[in-house]
C-alpha cells in the first residue's frame, strides 16, 4: 500500500501550488496585526480611501518583523505595499534599505494649516515610517473571575502568593524585562540605564524567575484576551485596544490596570521597491491625515499621534462610548507611564532575545 | 552474392538493413534510454530546483559572510596590518569611516552594522551614530575624532569584531549553533551558560522524537493488527477511522487538542465533574512538553500504522497456525513467530515517524509553550524574528546532517532493503 508516501507528496504539492491567494494587479495591498486593530483601520482608512479614490485595498494579516518584506525586496518580488510596523523595525528597515524614504515634508497638513512637523507628536515621524497611534501594553484581567482582592500595581502582577494563578506574558524580552526592573524597585527613570548593564539584566532574569513558573507566554496580539476569557490565566500583559475591544464588543468584565503601562507608536511604511509606489504614497498621506486618525479612535482605543486629531476623538462608532478615558494617553491612566525606548532595543534586542530564549528553554 | 562456404564470415554481423549489428543494437538502445530520461526528466528537474537547490544555498549561506566583506574590503585589508594589541592605525580609522559613509548610501549600512550587532552588542548604534558624526566632519584625522565621539572605538574589541566578521566564508555560525563562540584571546570556548541553548534544545528535540516514535509504536501496533486481521467488513471500518483523522487539515487537528486539554478544557473539565481533581487541581497538560507529545503522537500515528498494515497484511496466518500445532502456546507463537516477520514495517514505521518528528514545527509552536518547543521553532525564529539567516541556515543544516546519520546507522543495522513502506 503505497498511500502515506503519495498522499504525502500530493499534500506537499499542492500546499506549495496554493499558497498566496491572487490578488487583484490594482489593489493595495496593506499589511497589518489583524483582528480588532486591523479591524479599526479598515474602518477608518480603507473603506472612506476606497470610496474616494476607487482603489481597493487589499488586507492582509501579519505578526511582525522584518523577515518577510526583506525576503520580497531581496527577491525582487514586492507584493506588499504599506506595512505597519514598531519603531525598531521603522528604524532598522530603513537602515537596511527595505522601506522607502517617506518624511514628514511629504504628509498632509493640519485642518488649521499646522505642518505636519509641528502636527506629529515628536518621535512619531522617522526617516521612512510613519506614526499613527499611541499603543500601550498594559496588564488586565476578568473581573467576574477575580474574586476578592483585586490587582492595582504592577507589583501585585507579580505576587504570585496573594494572586495565585496563572499569567500572560509576551514570549520576548521587551516589556517583560522592563516590569521585572521596575517590579524589583527600579525607578522608571532609570529602567534602560539598569537594564544596559550585565547586573540589570541578571537582576531582571532573576524577577522573572520568581514567576517563570507561573507564565503562559502568547506571541500574537488577539491570545491574551482569548486566553482572559478561557480563563487560562487569572491575569495576562495585553495591548490596551485588545482588552478595549473584549469589554466594548464582546460585553467582557476585563480590566485594566494602568500602572507602569509601556506606550509605543506604530508606523507605517511602504516596502522599497513596490510597483505601486505612487498609490501607496497617496493612502498613506491620506490615513494619516486628521479626520482619518481621528476616526480610527473611534474604533480602537489607540491615541492618534496628531495633535490635531486628539481634540476630535470623541465616541466609540457602534458602542457608544466616550473613548478618551480608554486611551493610553488620558491624564488619569498617563501618571506612571513609560515610553518604551527604540535605541535600547535597538542596539540590545538581539543579544537579549537570544538570552532570553535560553532563559526560557530552561 | 553468394558466401563462400569454405571462408569463415570475416566482417561484422550485419542486420537486415545492412548496418553492422552491434550499431543497429546500440542505437536501439540509445532511442530507448533516451526515450527514459525524457520520461523521468521532469521529475528530475523538479527536484532539482525544490530540493537539491535549496538544500545547496542552505549550505552556502550557513557559511557564507559577505556583508562586512563586501562594504569594508579596505579597511579589512588594513586591519590584517593591525597586530591585535593597541588600536589600529589612522589609516584604518580613515578608511573605516569612508567605507561607512559609502555602505550607507548604498543603502547598505544597516546590514553591516545588524550583523556586527549579532557577534557584539551595541555595534548597531555605534555604527549609525558614528556614520552620522563622520558625514560632518569635513576631513581627518578620523581616528581622533571618532575617539572622542565614542569611547567604544577605543576598545580592541570593537576592532578584533569587525575583523572577524570581516571574512568572506566562516564557521562562526556553527560555532553558535552549537553553544560556541570565538573567546576576545581567539580561542574557541563555550558560550556563557545563561547563553547556552541549541545543545538542550537539539537534544531535547531528539528526546520528544524519540518518545513521539514509541508511544506511535505501542499504539499503532495492535490497531494494524486489528486492521489485518479482521473480518473485511469490520477492518473497512477501522481503516476509515484510521484515515479520517490523517485527511483532517493539521491545523484543526492541532487546535482541537488545544480545545481538549486546556485548562478549562473538556478533559479536564469531565475530571472536576467525576471528581478525580478538585477545582483547583486542573492539570496543565497543553503550552508544555506533555501537550507536544501527545498531539504529535496523534498525528503521526497514521505513519506507524500504515507501514504496519501493509506488512501485517501479506504475513500468512498459516504460520501462526502450524506454530500452535507444534506446541507453541498463543504467547510464544505471537512473539516469536508473527513478530520477527513484521520487522520490515516497524522498521519503516519508526523511522518514518521519527524523521518526521525532528522536523516538526507548527504543533510544538501551538502547544509546546517553553518545555515542548523543538528546534525547528528555532530556525523558525531565526528566519522570521532575528533575521540571523545564516545561523537558522547552519541549524539546519546540523539537523540534516544528523537525519543523514541517522539513516546511515539504521541503514547498517537494519539494512534498508528490509524496509517495506507500503
Amino acid at each position: 500500500m503505497r498511500l502515506p508516501i503519495l498522499t504525502g507528496a500530493a499534500v506537499l504539492g499542492l500546499a506549495a501550488f496554493a499558497s498566496g491567494p491572487a490578488i487583484a494587479a490594482d489593489a493595495l495591498t496593506v499589511v497589518s496585526w489583524g483582528g480588532a486593530y486591523t479591524k479599526s483601520q479598515l474602518e477608518a482608512y480603507h473603506k472612506p480611501y476606497t470610496a474616494k479614490y476607487g482603489t481597493k485595498i487589499q488586507s492582509e494579516d501579519y505578526n511582525g518583523g522584518l523577515a518577510e518584506i526583506r525576503a520580497q525586496v531581496e527577491t525582487g518580488k514586492v507584493t506588499w505595499d504599506v506595512v505597519d510596523l514598531e519603531v525598531s523595525e521603522g528604524v532598522r528597515g530603513c537602515d537596511e534599505g527595505l522601506l522607502e524614504p517617506v518624511g514628514a515634508s511629504k504628509l498632509l497638513k493640519a485642518p488649521d494649516g499646522t505642518p505636519a512637523e509641528d502636527d506629529f507628536v515628536p518621535g512619531s515621524v522617522l526617516e521612512c515610517a510613519v506614526g499613527l497611534i499611541v499603543w500601550s501594553t498594559v496588564f488586565s484581567y476578568d473581573a467576574d473571575k477575580m474574586t476578592g482582592a483585586k490587582p492595582t500595581t504592577l507589583n501585585d502582577f507579580f505576587n504570585v502568593k496573594k494572586f495565585p494563578g496563572k499569567r500572560g506574558l509576551r514570549k520576548g524580552p521587551g516589556v517583560n524585562m522592563e516590569w521585572a526592573l521596575i517590579a524589583d524597585g527600579v525607578s522608571r527613570d532609570d529602567v534602560y540605564e539598569v537594564l544596559g548593564t550585565k547586573a540589570g539584566q541578571d537582576r531582571a532574569f532573576a524577577k522573572l524567575d520568581t514567576i517563570k513558573d507561573h507564565v503562559l507566554w502568547w506571541e500574537a496580539g488577539a491570545q491574551p484576551p482569548q486566553m482572559l476569557a478561557d480563563g487560562e490565566v487569572v491575569m495576562t500583559s495585553a495591548y490596551n485596544g485588545r482588552i478595549f475591544n473584549a469589554q466594548v464588543t464582546e460585553n467582557k468584565n476585563f480590566a485594566i490596570v494602568w500602572d507602569n503601562q509601556l506606550f509605543a507608536f506604530d508606523f507605517y511604511a511602504i516596502v522599497k521597491g513596490t510597483p505601486r509606489l505612487d498609490e501607496a504614497l497617496r493612502y498613506l498621506q491620506f490615513a494619516s491625515a486628521t479626520e482619518q486618525l481621528a476616526n480610527q479612535a473611534s474604533w480602537i482605543s489607540y491615541g492618534p499621534v496628531r495633535k490635531s486629531s486628539s481634540a476630535l476623538v470623541g465616541k466609540h462608532a457602534t458602542a457608544g462610548v466616550d473613548m478618551k478615558p480608554h486611551m493610553p494617553t488620558n491624564p488619569e491612566n498617563f501618571k506612571t507611564a513609560l515610553l518604551n525606548n527604540s535605541d535600547f532595543w535597538a542596539d540590545n534586542q538581539d543579544e537579549l532575545n537570544e538570552r532570553f530564549n535560553a532563559w526560557l528553554a530552561k | 552474392m553468394t558466401v563462400d562456404a569454405g571462408t569463415a564470415p570475416t566482417g561484422p554481423i550485419l542486420a537486415a538493413d545492412g548496418t553492422p549489428l552491434k550499431v543497429s543494437l546500440r542505437k536501439a538502445l540509445r532511442v530507448r534510454r533516451l526515450r527514459a530520461i525524457a520520461l523521468v526528466l521532469p521529475l528530475f528537474i523538479f527536484v532539482l530546483i525544490t530540493f537539491i537547490f535549496p538544500i545547496v544555498d542552505m549550505l552556502f549561506r550557513s557559511v557564507e559572510n559577505p556583508v562586512v566583506a563586501r562594504n569594508l574590503p579596505i579597511t579589512l585589508a588594513e586591519l590584517e596590518n593591525w597586530n591585535g594589541k593597541g588600536l589600529p592605525s589612522e589609516v584604518a580609522f580613515a578608511a573605516l569611516a569612508k567605507e561607512l559613509v559609502l555602505a550607507r548610501d548604498n543603502k547598505e549600512m544597516g546590514k553591516v552594522a545588524s550583523r556586527l550587532n549579532f557577534e557584539t552588542s551595541g555595534m548597531r548604534s555605534l555604527i549609525t551614530k558614528s556614520v552620522r558624526k563622520i558625514r560632518k566632519l569635513k576631513q581627518g584625522p578620523y581616528k581622533e575624532a571618532l575617539l572622542k565621539f565614542d569611547k567604544r572605538w577605543a576598545l580592541q574589541e570593537t576592532w578584533l569584531t569587525i575583523k572577524r566578521i570581516g571574512q568572506a566564508y566562516t564557521a562562526v555560525q556553527y560555532l553558535a549553533a552549537l553553544d560556541m563562540k570565538t573567546q576576545p584571546d581567539g580561542s574557541i570556548g563555550m558560550q556563557p551558560e545563561d547563553r547556552q541553548i541549541y545543545g538542550l534544545i537539539f537534544g531535547r528535540t531528539f528526546w520528544i522524537s524519540l518518545l513521539v516514535t514509541v508511544f506511535c509504536l505501542i499504539l499503532a501496533y495492535p490497531v494494524s493488527y486489528l486492521l489485518a486481521t479482521l473480518p473485511l467488513r469490520y477492518s473497512n471500518l477501522l481503516m476509515v477511522m484510521v484515515l479520517l483523522p490523517f485527511w483532517t487539515s493539521l491545523l484543526v487537528r492541532t487546535t482541537s487538542w488545544i480545545v481538549l486539554l486546556q485548562r478549562n478544557g473538556v478533559i479536564n473539565d469531565i475530571m472536576v465533574w467525576v471528581g478525580i481533581v478538585n477545582e483547583a487541581g486542573r492539570i496543565q497538560m497543553i503550552y508544555n512538553q506533555m501537550g507536544t507529545l501527545i498531539a504529535m503522537t496523534q498525528i503521526l500515528l497514521p505513519f506507524m500504522i500504515l507501514p504496519l498494515y501493509s506488512v501485517m497484511k501479506t504475513i500468512s496466518p498459516t504460520y501462526m497456525r502450524a506454530a500452535r500445532s507444534l506446541g507453541a502456546t498463543p504467547a510464544t507463537a505471537f512473539i516469536r513467530v508473527y513478530m520477527p516477520q513484521t520487522g520490515p514495517g516497524v522498521g519503516a514505521g519508526c523511522l518514518l515517524v521519527f524523521i518526521l518528528s525532528i522536523g516538526y514545527y507548527i504543533t510544538p509552536a501551538l502547544v509546546g509553550g517553553q518545555s515542548g518547543t523543538m528546534i525547528s521553532n528555532f530556525i523558525a525564529y531565526h528566519m522570521k524574528s532575528s533575521l540571523n539567516w545564516s545561523l537558522a541556515a547552519a541549524l539546519g543544516t546540523i539537523l540534516l546532517a544528523a537525519v543523514l546519520m541517522l539513516y546511515w546507522l539504521y541503514n547498517k543495522i537494519v539494512g534498508i532493503d528490509n524496509m517495506k513502506l507500503g
